[in-house]
This record gives C-alpha cells, structure tokens and sequence, in this order.
C-alpha cells in the first residue's frame, strides 16, 4: 500500500507542471489581454496600455512570466485577482463550497437514480422496461448540458413555476455562511422557508449537472450486474433459500459496485466540467461561473490556478477512489 | 414415504417443444439414504437438481406430476414456501468451491446468514453456531476464518466452508453436485469422507452426483445411471457394478481404467450424447449402443423391472446370473 501511494504521487509531478504549463499557455493563446478587458470600449491609449502591462509584469518574455509563476507557485503564493485585487485562494475557498454542494447533489442524484435503474434494467433484461430505461440513458449521455439546462428551466422554470431561476437562494434570505453550504446554514439559520428555498434552488441544476453521470452510472451498473448475476455465488446464495431482494442486493449489487465505483470517481471529472456550463445557465455563484467570468476578463492568475485548484481535485478524489475501492473489494484490500 | 419422490420430471429450455434435457425422470430417495447418480456431461444430473431447488430460471420450464420432498410437492408451493425449505430442509454442494462463496463477504457471514434464515439465530448465537459448524467440517483455526474472505481459502477449505453452509439448516437431503471434480485428487478423498461421516452422523439423505465410479462403489447403497435426461438403470450398488443390465451401464464401467489394463487404449463408447437436433427415433442409446437391434431404432424402451435392477433397454445385458 506505501510504494502504491508512492508511485501515485511522484505521478502527480509531471501532471503538475502539465497543467501549469496548458492553462499558462492557452489563456494567453486567447486574443486580448487583461489590460484591454478592464478599459472595455473606449480607445485603449497606446502608452497606459504599455504602462498597465509594466505594472502587471506582462511585458517581460513568455518563459520569463512563467518561471515568476511558477517560483511564486512554490511558495504557496497563488496570486491575486486582477480584477478584484482578492486573493484567488481566498476566492476560490468562498465560491467552493457553492459548487460542491452542487456536485454532491448531482453525484447524489445521479448514484441514486443511475444504480437503481441500471439494477432494473438488468433484472429485466431484454424486456420494454430495459430497452426504455437504456434508451433514456443513452439519450441523457448524448445530452447537452446547457440545451438541457434551458429546457428544463424553460418547462419547470417558467411554465410550471415549480422552481426558481437562478442563484442559491432568494434575494429575502440573508443567510451567514457558517459551513458554505447553503442546505446546511439555511438550517442553521432561523429564518423560515430558507431551507425549502435552497433545496429548491439545487434541484434543478444537480438534474442538470446530474445527468450525464446518471447516464454512465445506470450502464455501468447493468453491464456489471448482468455480469455478477451469472456468477456461481448468486446461485448459492439461492439455494440457501434467501429472498430474491436480498440475493440481488447483498450478493449482487455488493459485486456489481467494483467497477461502478471507478466510474463514479472518474465522472468527478466530468462533473466539475459540467459544473462550469451548469453554474453558468443558473448563475450559480460558484468556481464554474467564477473561472467563465475570468476567461472573459482575462484574468491571468485566476484562470491558472483556478483550474489547477480544480484539476489537483480531480486527482485527489480519483486517489480517494483507489483507495475506496480496496474497501469494497476485500481481494485489494489483501493484497500485500 | 419416501424422503423424495420425483414422478416424471421434464425440464426443457424454450418452449414446450423444445428437446427436454431431463426427460421423463423417475426418481426416489429414502431417508437416510446415499444414492448416486453417475452419467456423462449433458446427461441432465445437475439439471434435475436445479429443478429440484427450483433453481431453473425462464426460458427453462420444469414439469412433473409430482415432486414430493418430505410430505410437500415443491412445484406446488409458492416461491415463499419454497424458500423456507431450500437451504433448511434441502441444501446442495456445488462443483467449484473457488466461485461458490461470495468474495466480497466474510466465511462467518455467509455462514451465519444461513443460521439466520431459516434457524432465527442472531448475533453472538449465530457467530458460535457458525464456528461450530467450521468445526463440524474439520477446518483448522476455525476461529480466525470466521473472519476470512474466500480468496484467502484454499479450494479444499472453500469446499468444506460450502458444506458447512449447506449442513447449517440441519438438512434432511443434501445434494452433493460434484462435490470434488474441481479439487486436487489428494483433497477429494478427504472431502468425500467427511460429507459421507456428515451423513451417517445425521441420518442425512445424500444425493452424490459425480463422474467417479469408484467414489459410487465405496459410498452409494443405490446408483442412477442417467442418460440423455433418461435414467436408463437404477439399481443397487454391488449388482449394478457386478451385472449391469443396461448396454451404457456397462460402457461406463468398462471406462473405468482399471478395467482395462494391459489394453493400449481404454475401453469408449464412440460417440456422443445426442443433442438438440439428433435425438434419435428410438432409444437414445441406439446410435452407440453396441448391442442395437433393429427395433431399438423405432420404438423407445420404457424403464421396467428387471433381475437386479430397474432398466430402460428392450435387450437387458447379465439376466441370466438371476
């Protein structure tokens, strides 16, 4: 288990400087620069702009700006906003919360919802009921998110009325931020409704944001559950006598769950992509909607370190997941 | 009464049409009792257990005019009721012990989930029953594999956990599916000796399917030959083996490599097991059988009396030593 979490690490090194090296490169790949943004329509005067670059150490060379960033890097200094002058690690720890709640909303959905319908499926193999729920998996998979997300508001958003538009919560509620989960502290608080609001708030972006992996997962789970059900320890588990719910749950799906788990670790990925486009149609005020806006402003060092923030994440939860997995399957967990 | 009586059984796959691999099976066990059924691959020995534990899933479809086990028709009772004997009253051993057990669970919980069952034992009394039921099947440090996974078990000890599984409910049948092909020849005798030492020790019928003739010799009071879905000779075990009257009876044992020694080439039967679209007109032996008359290829045998044994052949082999 120690050289496993070893390698995995010295893994991270080169993923590292990968990542600096893509979004150092490719924010600056985008036409305009940070000082053009912040002076807008108006005629951008030749000698400011210069002076501006000066100030933002923008004028030095390519290789040059990059090593800066990366020494700054090594000291734990991951920069300021230009546009707001905050620290982009004091921003980043505020907006998180927002989408990780959605996150865990959406992996929540879509675990509930992608199981249980990918267990039915293969129980019923072959028959309507299995086509129909493969069929709409397949149809969430090919789904857009941000076409999605406009039709679901367009349906339960303005004609129905059963949900709100945009934001976390309404405007009535003032509600402290204790945990950053808006579920959490509107409980916290004593105002009345906040938290049906909130949980009104979330529904329909985590069915957005949800889906996709929903997709993934309820295949997965049938693929893998077709599979376990043919194994000689499902028709032990008959023959001692144990009802058909408990030989398909607890022999089962304790099975099926192996390699469904990887899946679940690698849509986090996907998820906080997802998280972009989703929090972007909900104004979710997040670290999605907080990178887009940076990208459009140029902000240098929040578009770097944002996504390296997200893409350390992404390693660290796929880390939790290896690890996981040796707790689901004792044939890991043994091996010395 | 018998413990079981199994009247006509048909099992087949599809629809009513379809070819049965078990056809027509007549079958009873006493209580207390060791029969073996012997019988090539695809002759429906296992098949016939699995319909007996209702095991046979759709497309398959099981037929009989009865199958009483201890007082009650099983095809009779809702699954519910059903449930309520198989793995109490009626348990099985599989073939391979290395995929039977669940891997993900420990040998204490697929044991005690037994006890819970169908036994109502809960907590500490389940865990004490289930070491000594470990006990009862001979696996040393019982109390540290309690807590072990299947892959730590070697395939003799996962066999003999599969027992004790099987041995919880305190069966009154207990049917061994090749209880040994799939162990080391050294493992397979140890195995054999503690289910036959399990039965004398709890009265317990035992059903013995298996290739190995001489395990039948040494264990079984009764043998059923089967055939194609036919049982083709059911009779004792010392005549059967001496006499046998059936043309495939006595190809099985002429198979056996002792009975060919100084011989080049051990004794066969060319041939195979006819399938789903050569079943012959007649009997199903009659394209192998040595012996074959002109009526074997129109008409079927029926399984009648005969010297020693019951026997499903126009030509009955060894009458005359009557």
């Amino acid at each position: 288990m120690f050289s496993f979490i070893a390698r995995r690490l010295g893994l991270l090194i080169p993923t590292f400087f990968g990542i600096t090296l893509l979004t150092f490169a490719l924010i600056r790949l985008i036409p305009g620069d940070p000082v053009e943004v912040m002076m807008g329509e108006r005629r951008v005067d030749p000698e400011m702009h210069a002076q501006a670059m000066e100030r933002l150490g923008l004028n030095k060379p390519l290789p040059v700006q990059y090593l800066d960033y990366i020494t700054k890097l090594a000291q734990g200094d991951l920069g300021e906003s230009l546009r707001t002058r905050e620290s982009v690690w004091k921003e980043f720890l505020t907006l998180f919360p927002a989408t990780l709640e959605l996150a865990l909303a959406a992996l929540l959905f879509a675990g509930v919802f992608g199981l249980l319908a990918g267990v039915i499926a293969a129980l019923k193999r072959g028959s309507l009921l299995d086509h129909g729920v493969m069929g709409i998996s397949l149809t969430g998979y090919s789904m857009p998110i941000f076409w999605w997300g406009l039709i679901l508001i367009m349906f339960f958003s303005v004609s129905l009325g059963w949900t709100p538009v945009s934001e976390r919560i309404s405007s009535l509620y003032d509600i402290e931020p204790i945990t950053g989960f808006m579920l959490i502290d509107t409980l916290f608080s004593e105002e009345e409704g906040a938290f049906k609001d909130a949980l009104m708030h979330l529904i329909l972006p985590a069915i957005v944001l949800g889906t996709i992996p929903l997709a993934v997962i309820a295949r997965m789970t049938r693929s893998s559950m077709l599979e376990v059900l043919r194994e000689d320890y499902i028709r032990t588990a008959r023959a001692k006598g144990l009802s058909p719910g408990r030989v398909v749950f607890v022999h089962g799906l304790r099975n099926a769950l192996i390699p469904v788990l990887t899946v679940f670790g690698l849509q986090v990925g996907t998820l906080l992509g997802g998280a972009v486009l989703t929090e972007t149609i909900f104004s979710w005020p997040g670290i999605g909607k907080w990178l887009i806006e940076a990208i459009g402003a140029r902000d240098y060092p929040v578009v770097q370190n944002g996504i390296l923030l997200i893409a350390c994440l992404v390693i660290l939860v796929n880390f939790v997941v290896d690890i996981l997995y040796g707790l689901v399957n004792p044939r890991i967990r043994h091996q010395r | 009464m018998s413990l079981l009586q199994i009247n006509n059984l048909n099992v087949r796959f599809g629809d009513a049409k379809a070819v049965p691999v078990v056809d027509g099976l007549d079958l009873s066990v006493e209580k207390g009792e060791v029969l073996a059924i012997v019988g090539e691959s695809g002759s429906g020995k296992s098949v016939t257990m699995m319909a007996l534990m209702g095991l046979i899933d759709a497309p398959g479809i099981v037929t009989a005019d009865s199958m009483t086990f201890d007082g009650s028709d099983m095809l009779k009772l809702s699954a519910r009721q059903r449930r309520n004997v198989v793995g109490k009253d009626l348990a099985m051993v599989f073939q391979d012990p290395m995929t039977a057990l669940n891997p993900s669970y420990t040998v204490g919980f697929q044991i005690e989930e037994v006890l819970r069952q169908h036994l109502g034992l809960r907590g500490k009394a389940a865990r004490l029953r289930a070491l000594e039921l470990l006990k009862k099947v001979e696996i040393p440090a019982a109390e540290s594999r309690l807590d072990a996974y299947p892959h730590q078990l070697s395939g003799g000890m996962s066999q003999r956990v599969a027992i004790a599984m099987a041995i919880a409910g305190e069966p009154k049948l207990l049917i061994a599916d090749e209880p040994t092909t799939a162990l080391d020849v050294t493992i397979q005798a140890q195995i054999m000796e503690l289910l036959l030492n399990l039965q004398q020790e709890r009265d317990m019928a035992l059903i013995l399917i298996t290739h190995d003739l001489a395990v039948v010799a040494e264990t079984a009071r009764r043998v059923c030959v089967m055939y194609a879905g036919q049982a083709v000779e059911i009779g004792q075990v010392p005549e059967l083996f001496e006499v046998p009257a059936h043309p495939y009876s006595e190809a099985l044992l002429a198979a056996i490599p002792e009975h060919s020694e100084g011989a080049a080439r051990l004794a066969t039967l060319p041939g195979i097991v006819p399938g789903r679209y050569d079943r012959p007109q007649g009997c199903l032996l009659s394209p192998r059988c040595p012996y074959v008359q002109d009526n074997c290829r129109q008409q079927r045998p029926s399984l009648d009396r005969q010297a020693h044994s019951l026997v499903r052949c126009f030509y009955p082999l060894n009458q005359e030593v009557a």
